[in-house]
């Protein structure tokens, strides 16, 4: 296949406006011996070959069923109208908006993206969203080694185990110093901090799906005058007390679970709010209001001199492209659920993942329940967690993220629930974990 | 007329769009404690379905977009973005990342054969398909490069990297974020790098070079193997700044120009979509000597299984989570089985073609070419004396074509930087040139014409200085009550 236009004359009329006597010709100025190179690639497919090669690669992925995956991503509900809605050509086939003349469909739904995360967050200021919510959290520690001038974090053991991977990425070339606060057992113990800390990032709810004492670990960061990084789900903001609401200075986050399909993880956004004061030392595009010579209201790029394009070795961070048709996914989700539908959303999630526990613990199994969760929550297994997962997704179950040895909690999964999950689901699950003999308590009393 | 209404001007309390499933009885408060819930419910806009698709539909018109419009972004590569991919990626859409491995071993196969064939067209030996974006791509390979001479303990005293005045903004601020000092060396009267100040700035304090090639001013380095040999004398790697591959597709290899790392953009060369400003997609590939240091996972082939590798110890460690902007890897990987090498290499060929078409064209129309000679697939112009390239390129907007990148490079004045791609016609380039003649035209006739444009737009020219003086970064419900 091909998509290029060109007839054999049309290559003619341009060679002759060129002056030139053949393509190649044109690439005269390319070292002579290293030219034309073979390309070790299959020959190319026309679209039905294409497509009939593609379905046959998915096919080895396997069947969903029910499903109890979390970790961070979650199967939610997404209405049709949602991608039929942002998956338009206009929205797709754009780039960034630098002519804002004719770039006030993306503009302006960033400005009301905008507003959505500063409403959901309860902090002042929004960018336009960043790759995703590990980097987005490690941009935020960068951000508060600059706003503090400090060269420690401390990051909560709560804070998943991949965003604490790419905050040590990101950081450890500079030279900053990461520390670990430890859960006790489930949530984040006292932090015991100095005041050489520039921020204290921290997951609510935490990886393992338990609700963290955010306002007296908010307190705790403020005392030694560290910033506040509260990551977050952002659709647990439509029930939780927001970041805002405990004083948190950062609030930052994947927002895969407010309408983007988990895509084996990508692409999803990130997301960064902060506090007005904070708006300096802010990486990413920003969508301002301003008004056109006619006195209309229009939205534009804003405050750029952060960036990278006008500040190069000096800018903020050297984030460009972010991830604007997936936060826009999200924007026009939230629009559509409304704030009733989004709490539904987060409701039955919490709902359902509670009957599930029940409904373990009622099986003979023993969830860990001692702490509050969300809508995930960890169940000891029998048998290495990894195999667990493998031998459930044998009989058509995908469930049990493992729980990384790192926690102490020995062989564990995390269970995941959304609104979306049936009372037959949770039974064939736990159908499944006794199939696999998954079911710890049972080999403690045998 | 009336400015057009926010999601949020549309809203009125009670209404409902979308219905998600029915929540059981339930006591939150007992559940999550009255502690934790949140006080007062974000406001958050309520419209009926029909209100959001008006909305968000007209938005959409309100937008130019590559599917509606000629969109000559230099170095943004904004070629047509082929349905199939988009089809293709629908058929993963709905995998979990922590879902059993065996059950996405085609998500996994795909991955490790988009390696495969990214090495193959980069002559690259190891690819890492992590970062979400160009930029992210770059600092994946800094960090590596920084690795590399950790590792041969020259950490310490390599401090510099070298970078040219008409770089994407972004290479310096990624040598910046991986902490290294920035030296610019300049553009010489050819256009391509000044050979004697890149000589002088090399030096055992040089970690590595970061070079576009072919460069933003469109101009292929034709010192690049000079200049690879003194980098690598000099004990400094090369990087090579993918933006601009589409140029050379099939024809010569970064890998065999001398350069050990690499990043491509999939959503410039490969045609995945640019979004409204992403999500793009950044791999980084390198030459066998830093393929320890790749960022993690890394997917490898053992027997008959596909397996994401995270246990690398020498990695620089994870960009981001999960694998990468899997749905994109899927939309690069149709582009390139439905293209095969035949087809990369007409690509860059009829993207040449077509660069150099509109050079002659745009030329013969008057305006200045700073950089006359064959160019690769983009060039950059200036408008003739007397003209504001910001006032071209806003008359262009009323001929309903978007306009070039406009003053980028920094180091030519009032430039304007055309790519129009392969996958445009030569009536759609005359049709430009016709509009850009048409602008001059008018210019002369009506000087004040041209400072007034855009007419035809949904808004005009913005006050660009209140929205950064008085910052509206969201919408203010108290202002609107």
């Amino acid at each position: 296949m091909h998509y290029h236009p060109h007839t054999p004359d049309d290559e003619r009329r341009a060679l002759a406006a060129i002056g030139v006597g053949s393509i190649d010709e044109l690439f005269a100025d390319l070292p002579a011996e290293l030219r034309d190179p073979q390309l070790d690639l299959p020959a190319g497919m026309d679209e039905e070959a294409l497509l009939d090669h593609l379905r046959a690669l998915a096919a080895k992925n396997g069947a969903r069923g029910p499903d109890f995956l979390g970790g961070g991503v979650r199967r939610h509900f997404i209405p049709s109208v949602t991608p039929h809605l942002a998956l338009q050509s206009e929205f797709v086939t754009a780039y960034t908006p630098y002519q804002p003349e004719v770039s006030q469909g993306i503009l302006q739904a960033t400005f009301e993206y905008q507003t959505m995360m500063c409403e959901l967050t309860g902090l002042d200021v929004s960018n336009a969203s960043m790759y995703d919510g590990a980097s987005a959290t490690a941009e935020a520690a960068l951000l508060a080694v600059r706003q503090t001038g400090r060269d420690r974090v401390v990051v909560s053991r709560g804070v998943h185990p991949e965003t604490r991977a790419v905050i040590e990425t990101y950081l450890r070339p500079l030279g900053v110093r990461i520390d670990v606060a430890e859960l006790s057992p489930l949530t984040t113990a006292a932090l015991g901090i100095g005041d050489d800390v520039a921020g204290v990032i921290v997951q609510q709810p935490n990886f393992l799906g338990y609700l963290e004492e955010m306002r007296r670990l908010t307190d705790e960061a403020h005392a030694a005058g560290a910033l506040m990084i509260a990551v977050v789900d952002p659709l647990s903001l439509a029930l939780l007390a927001p970041p805002g609401a405990y004083c948190a200075d950062v609030a930052v986050g994947d927002g895969q679970t407010l309408g983007n399909p988990p895509a084996f993880g990508g692409p999803t956004f990130g997301f960064m709010v902060v506090r007005q004061d904070l708006l300096r030392q802010f990486p990413g595009r920003i969508v301002g209001q301003t008004t056109d010579v006619d006195g209309k209201r229009a939205f534009v790029l804003t405050l750029q001199a952060r960036e990278q394009h006008i500040r190069r070795s000096k800018a903020k961070s050297n984030i460009c492209t972010n991830h604007q048709l997936t936060a826009l996914m999200a924007t026009i989700n939230v629009a559509a659920l409304g704030p009733e539908g989004l709490r539904q959303v987060a409701a039955g999630s919490v709902e359902r993942a509670h009957a599930l526990a029940s409904r373990l613990a009622e099986a003979g199994y023993e969830p860990l329940t001692s702490g509050r969760f969300f809508a995930e929550f960890v169940l000891p297994v029998a048998r290495p967690a990894a195999e667990v997962r493998s031998a459930l997704a044998a009989r058509g179950v995908h469930a049990g993220v493992p729980v990384p040895a790192e926690y102490g909690l020995g062989d564990a999964v995390l269970l995941s629930a959304t609104e979306r999950v049936k009372d037959e689901d949770i039974s064939a699950l736990i159908a499944a974990l006794d199939a696999v003999g998954a079911r710890r308590a049972e080999v403690a009393r045998g | 007329m009336a400015d057009f209404p926010l999601i949020y001007e549309r809203s009125k309390p009670g209404r409902r769009g979308a219905q998600p499933p029915a929540v059981r009885d339930f006591d939150l408060a007992a559940a999550l404690g009255e502690e934790n819930l949140r006080a007062e419910a974000p406001r958050l806009p309520e419209v009926s379905e029909l209100d959001l698709v008006r909305h968000y539909t007209q938005l959409a018109h309100r937008q130019f977009s590559i599917d509606a419009n000629f969109y000559p972004l230099g170095s943004c590569t904004m070629k047509y973005n082929p349905k199939v991919n988009e089809e293709a990626a629908k058929l993963f859409s709905d995998l979990h990342p922590y879902q059993a491995p065996e059950t996405a071993q085609g998500a996994l196969q795909l991955m490790h054969e988009l390696q495969q064939d990214l090495c193959a067209i980069t002559g690259m030996d190891a690819f890492s398909l992590q970062p979400a974006a160009g930029a992210h791509g770059e600092l994946a390979g800094v960090l590596m490069i920084r690795a590399y001479h950790e590792a041969r303990g020259e950490g310490d005293q390599r401090r510099v990297v070298i970078v040219p005045d008409s770089a994407h903004g972004t290479n310096p601020a990624t040598a910046a974020m991986a902490g290294y000092e920035v030296v610019e060396v300049p553009t010489g009267p050819s256009g391509e790098v000044d050979l004697d100040a890149y000589k002088a700035a090399m030096g055992p304090n040089v970690a590595a070079v970061m070079l576009t090639n072919p460069s933003t001013l469109g101009l292929f380095e034709r010192n690049i193997v000079e200049l690879a040999r003194v980098a690598h004398e000099a004990g400094a790697l090369l990087y090579y700044d993918g933006a601009n591959l589409n140029a050379i597709l099939g024809r010569v290899r970064p890998g065999d120009m001398g350069f050990d790392v690499v990043h491509l953009n999939l959503h410039k060369t490969f045609t995945t979509p640019h979004g409204g400003g992403g999500p793009g997609t950044g791999p980084v590939g390198v030459k066998a000597h830093l393929a320890e240091f790749l960022p993690v996972p890394v997917i490898e082939k053992r027997g008959e299984e596909y397996v994401a590798v995270d246990d690398r110890p020498r990695s620089v460690g994870r960009m981001r989570s999960h694998f990468g902007n899997f749905g994109n890897l899927v939309r690069a990987y149709t582009y390139i089985r439905a293209l095969g090498a035949e087809g990369l290499r007409q690509v860059s060929g009829y993207a040449v073609l077509n660069a150099n078409y509109l050079r002659v064209k745009v030329k013969e129309l008057g305006f200045r070419v700073p950089f006359d000679r064959i160019n690769m697939h983009e060039f950059v112009a200036q408008p003739p004396e007397g003209l504001r390239t910001l006032d071209v390129a806003k008359a262009l907007l009323d001929h309903g074509m978007h306009p070039m990148t406009v003053y980028f490079p920094l180091t030519v004045k009032e430039a304007m930087m055309i790519e129009p791609t392969e996958t445009e016609s030569l009536e759609t380039l005359d049709a430009y040139v016709e509009a850009l003649g048409q602008v001059l035209e008018r210019a002369a006739a009506d000087p004040a014409y041209l400072k007034g444009a855009p007419y035809t737009t949904p808004v005009r020219r913005l006050d660009e200085v209140k929205a950064a003086r008085q910052p509206v970064l969201r919408y203010e419900f108290e202002a609107a009550d």
